[in-house]
């Protein structure tokens, strides 16, 4: 199941970000460069900075220091008052965020919409797509996540798997180029976690582009193309599964891997 | 002549007149009350600290002094000052319209009440609905269009209706500077027929009347907004 790196196209590139929360130094120099069809995993403990690293990228955090490139564009920065990077452009950053669909580790549904329209409202608001053709797709990913039946539910009326699940067919409806995702079954009772995993593992087979910060082992060596081990804000361990997992370097990677099944 | 006939003779009429007048003055300082509001709890959670500063003076200031006297200040200073600002340009002195006067002083008490409304039903929406949004790449008026505000809707009616019931009731202080309203003109009612508990009996029933149809109408609407929430027992 896993693949070997693509050698696609750049579609995230990475350079030595650095990210400082007041003293504390979160990200110390990471950089990572996924290609067309990659799936990297990173992993790590709690505190290690892999989350962090992932809003990073689409400027949910602003980093202090690095460069990000996606699709082949480089987002400009300019230091703010803050001591942290923003970007200079709002319409480029807003352009670039509409490419990277995001996966929240807590879905963040929008409660005051049902699961369609929280599918629709950014492709028909964002994007500008005819609401009925938004409708139409919505649909269909709806029907591919396994929700189209619950498509006039609002969130509060489902379980955390459906929600994960209409917050995946949410992220896909911006038909990004790439797939952010934040500890997506962290949040979850464990008898859901298997639902949510084999969409996301659906969308891997796809060869789709993804980003996944994840504590579920097992999985990311089963899809990840690469893996990253994050320790202290900073790469430890990195390399395809088959290495990471079954041949670490890393004293420190081995007990990780071996710690958490 | 019984109470009846001195309100078909036209006291009865002119009650009704307060009544919209009244309805006329409370809606639109309640709406003039929501955009400084809007406009105020946008200021004190994004603003300047400068911005912040000048709000927090204006929405303490105006909740910690008594209505009436506010009312009485800003309709005779702000009515002066108008004045005075025209004299010194030139101009000579106009009448204020009454309405217009009502209006902005009310507004400006409304707003400094709906500024923290809002100020706190924004700040009680789950940080994360709106980093979903900017994730999607929403510009920022779009973002507060589509998700902040009805997201806050649900935290934000109890308190606006509340705002509106007092609206309809302060509207009846704007009468000490004598702008006929259903108080003022139930005062003159009363006065000239000396059927003082008839008159203001009629005139409480008709704030009654307004503000229970305004209830139903909250009601309404609260139900809207939380259309997406499970109902707490």
């Amino acid at each position: 199941m896993a693949k070997g790196s693509s050698g696609g196209q750049p579609a995230v590139v990475v350079e030595g970000l650095h990210k400082s929360f007041g003293d504390l130094e979160v990200l110390k120099g990471v950089s990572m460069t996924a290609h067309e069809g990659d799936v990297v995993s990173m992993i790590g403990a709690s505190g290690s900075g892999k989350s962090t690293f992932l809003r990073c990228i689409n400027f949910l955090e602003m980093p202090t220091q690095g460069r990000i490139q996606v699709t082949g564009e480089d987002i400009s920065l300019k230091t703010g008052h803050d001591g942290n990077l923003h970007p200079t452009d709002r319409r480029q950053l807003e352009r670039i965020r509409t490419r990277l669909g995001m996966v929240f580790q807590s879905f963040n549904l929008w409660p005051h919409l049902n699961v369609l329209e929280n599918v629709i409202e950014a492709p028909v608001h964002v994007l500008k797509v005819p609401k009925a053709e938004a409708i139409e797709r919505g649909e269909a990913l709806l029907q591919k996540v396994g929700l189209y039946e619950k498509k006039t539910q609002y969130p509060a009326f489902l379980s955390g798997g459906q929600q994960q699940r209409a917050a995946i067919a949410r992220a896909l409806a911006m038909n990004p180029k790439v797939m952010l995702f934040d500890e997506p079954t962290s949040a979850l009772d464990p008898e859901l976690v298997g639902e949510v995993l084999r969409v996301i593992r659906d969308l891997a087979l796809e060869g789709r582009t993804m980003i996944l910060v994840t504590h579920e082992m097992k999985f990311a060596r089963d899809v990840s193309s690469h893996v990253i081990y994050l320790h202290k804000g900073l790469i430890e361990e990195e390399g395809p599964p088959s290495q990471v997992f079954g041949a670490p370097r890393s004293e420190r990677c081995k007990q990780f891997v071996s710690s958490i099944h | 002549m019984s109470g009846l006939d001195l309100l078909a003779s036209g006291w009865g009429r002119n009650l009704l007149y307060g009544a919209v007048s009244t309805l006329e003055i409370s809606f639109l300082a309640y709406m003039l009350g929501l955009l400084i509001g809007l406009l105020g709890a946008r200021g004190k959670l994004s603003g300047g600290k400068l911005t912040r500063r000048l709000l927090d003076a204006y929405t303490t200031i105006v909740r910690s002094i008594p209505e009436l006297l506010l009312i009485v200040v800003l309709f005779y200073t702000g009515t002066q000052g108008l004045n005075n600002l025209l004299l010194s340009l030139g101009v000579g002195p106009v009448r204020v319209n009454g309405l217009i006067a009502a209006v902005a002083v009310l507004g400006v008490v409304q707003g400094a009440y709906s500024t923290e409304v809002l100020r706190g039903a924004i700040q009680a929406i789950p940080v994360g609905q709106i980093e979903a949004a900017k994730a999607y790449g929403m510009s920022p008026f779009l973002l507060f269009r589509r998700i902040t505000m009805p997201s806050m809707l649900p935290y934000a009616i109890p308190g606006l209706s509340n705002l509106w019931l007092n609206a309809t009731k302060d509207s009846a202080l704007i009468s000490v500077v004598g702008y006929l309203e259903l108080t003022k003109i139930s005062q003159q009612a009363a006065g000239g027929t000396k059927w003082y508990f008839m008159f203001y009996t009629v005139a409480a029933g008709m704030y009654l009347v307004i503000s229970l149809a305004s209830l139903q109408g909250f009601g309404m609407l609260d139900r809207y907004v939380r259309r997406g929430q499970p109902q707490v027992r």
